[in-house]
């Protein structure tokens, strides 16, 4: 059964991002989104640490200790970018000025919440700006593995590791399938080329509504 | 007026055992690792410091670990520090978690005279727990208390004689809502201009929130230094997996 690698992911989350968007990726996959945003397509991406406008990764020259994206990276602006503080960022979160943030998870459940920040009991770095991010951005978005590594669902009736948010995913995207939430729970809206649509009921622990339009994924 | 100060050691007097001191920077980028190593320097104990991350081993506020400065940290991502890590598991340090918007804002309202308000950030998590939650309008928000601190310490690029300040690029990020929140605030600056110099319009932060400034120099150590490669095409520079 073939499944979605983290780039073909990528690809199908790069089809939600329009024209003119304000966007803000997450470490890991989301971050692969921005390599396949068309060319011509006018995408502003937003670092939390307070940049507009994240360009390319810099030359050994061009390298600037004072440049830097949420990862810690060096990086480079494209035109029209601008710099600002750390509240100004987050009002720009809060406030609904960011169009769509794209974010890893351990777990999602059908109420829409969203866990990625703790394992109770393992080592506890933080959570960042992620709890910010879902509870401001337009819409959220979440790329991730339809299980675990011992093969158990993350899409859950109700998350069990605490939450970074509530009531706030739209979406999610993962290694078999394209998932809605709504007021009764996951949607399945696309699957990916290999599994069907039983394989996706069987590896996902909430209960599934099969959208009658449902369709393979295509890139 | 006289705000210029000589050195660090200079700058930072006045700290003392117990205080809660604030501190400008995102990881390592615009940090006042000048005033932190002089803050290291008098050896005071019992802190609380409020910073976004914990610097890493040997640098920034990973120097304060070092030396058992520190009890409190208030921050939101620690994950670049092994000593953090070791201090926290065995309970020599505490730590309170704050959502990265929510502590900026925390500073941003401490210093512009607002002690409380309302964030939809953390509702239902366990930011969230112990502390009031009102619907308004619909929708649930927790109620956060704002943070003032006896000092704050930030890097800017450039200042004048009156304590006007000029952030270069990403250094900016917590540095300007920290200054705020000080009861004494001290820049350490690249260069220092004559008053007049700097051109209003471009001033980042008004000179009204600056107590002390001093020229240093500056390591500027860089965390995590990710190139274009020299073949293929340029990617975007946002967090690789």
């Amino acid at each position: 059964m073939a499944l979605l690698n983290r780039d073909q992911l990528a690809k199908r989350i790069s089809q939600e991002v329009k024209d003119g968007y304000v966007v803000n990726l997450g470490i890991g996959i989301p971050t692969l989104v921005a390599n396949h945003i068309p060319a011509g397509m006018f995408v502003m991406l937003q670092s939390e640490n307070g940049l507009l406008g994240i360009g390319p990764f810099p030359t050994k020259e061009n390298v600037d200790a004072d440049l830097i994206n949420a990862g810690k990276q060096t990086i480079t602006t494209v035109p029209g970018a601008s710099y600002f503080s750390s509240a100004d960022s987050f009002a720009m979160i809060r406030g609904g000025h960011v169009d769509l943030t794209v974010l890893g998870a351990m777990e999602v459940d059908q109420e829409g919440s969203i866990a990625n920040w703790m394992v109770p009991g393992k080592l506890i770095k933080g959570m960042g700006g992620a709890m910010d991010l879902v509870a401001g951005a337009k819409r959220v978005i979440v790329a991730m593995q339809h299980r675990d590594k011992a093969g158990n669902s993350k899409i859950l009736k109700k998350c069990t590791l605490p939450l970074t948010g509530q009531n706030c995913v739209h979406r999610v995207v993962t290694d078999m399938a394209v998932l809605d939430l709504s007021k009764e729970g996951f949607i399945l809206k696309e699957f990916a080329p290999g599994p069907s649509i039983d394989d996706v009921k069987a590896a996902t622990e909430a209960p599934l509504t099969i959208d009658p339009e449902v369709r393979e994924i295509r890139f | 007026m006289n705000k210029v100060y000589p050195n660090a050691a200079a700058a930072v007097a006045g700290v003392k055992d117990g205080m809660t001191l604030l501190f400008g920077g995102f990881g390592l980028c615009g940090i006042p690792e000048n005033s932190i190593a002089a803050i290291r320097d008098t050896g005071i104990k019992n802190l609380t410091c409020v910073s976004n991350n914990a610097g890493v081993d040997g640098f920034g506020l990973g120097q304060l670990l070092e030396k058992r400065m520190v009890k409190k940290m208030i921050s939101s991502y620690v994950g670049e520090n092994d000593l953090f890590e070791k201090l926290y598991l065995s309970g020599e340090l505490e730590v309170e978690f704050t959502p990265q918007g929510t502590l900026a804002e925390k500073l941003r309202a401490g210093g512009a005279g607002i002690p409380a308000f309302f964030t939809p950030t953390g509702v239902g998590t366990k930011v969230a727990e112990g502390k009031e939650v009102r619907e308004i309008k619909g929708r649930k928000y927790v109620l956060e208390h704002s943070i003032t601190g006896d000092f704050a310490f930030i890097k800017a690029w450039k200042a004048d004689k009156f304590g006007n300040l000029i952030f270069r690029k990403t250094s900016r990020n917590f540095s300007p809502n920290t200054a705020t929140a000080g009861r004494i605030t001290v820049a350490e600056v690249e260069e220092i201009v004559e008053i007049g110099e700097l051109d209003p319009e471009n001033v980042h932060l008004p000179g009204a929130y600056v107590q002390r400034i001093y020229a240093a120099k500056f390591e500027k150590r860089i965390e995590n230094l990710t190139l274009t490669p020299s073949t293929g095409d340029p990617k975007p520079g946002i967090s690789q997996p």
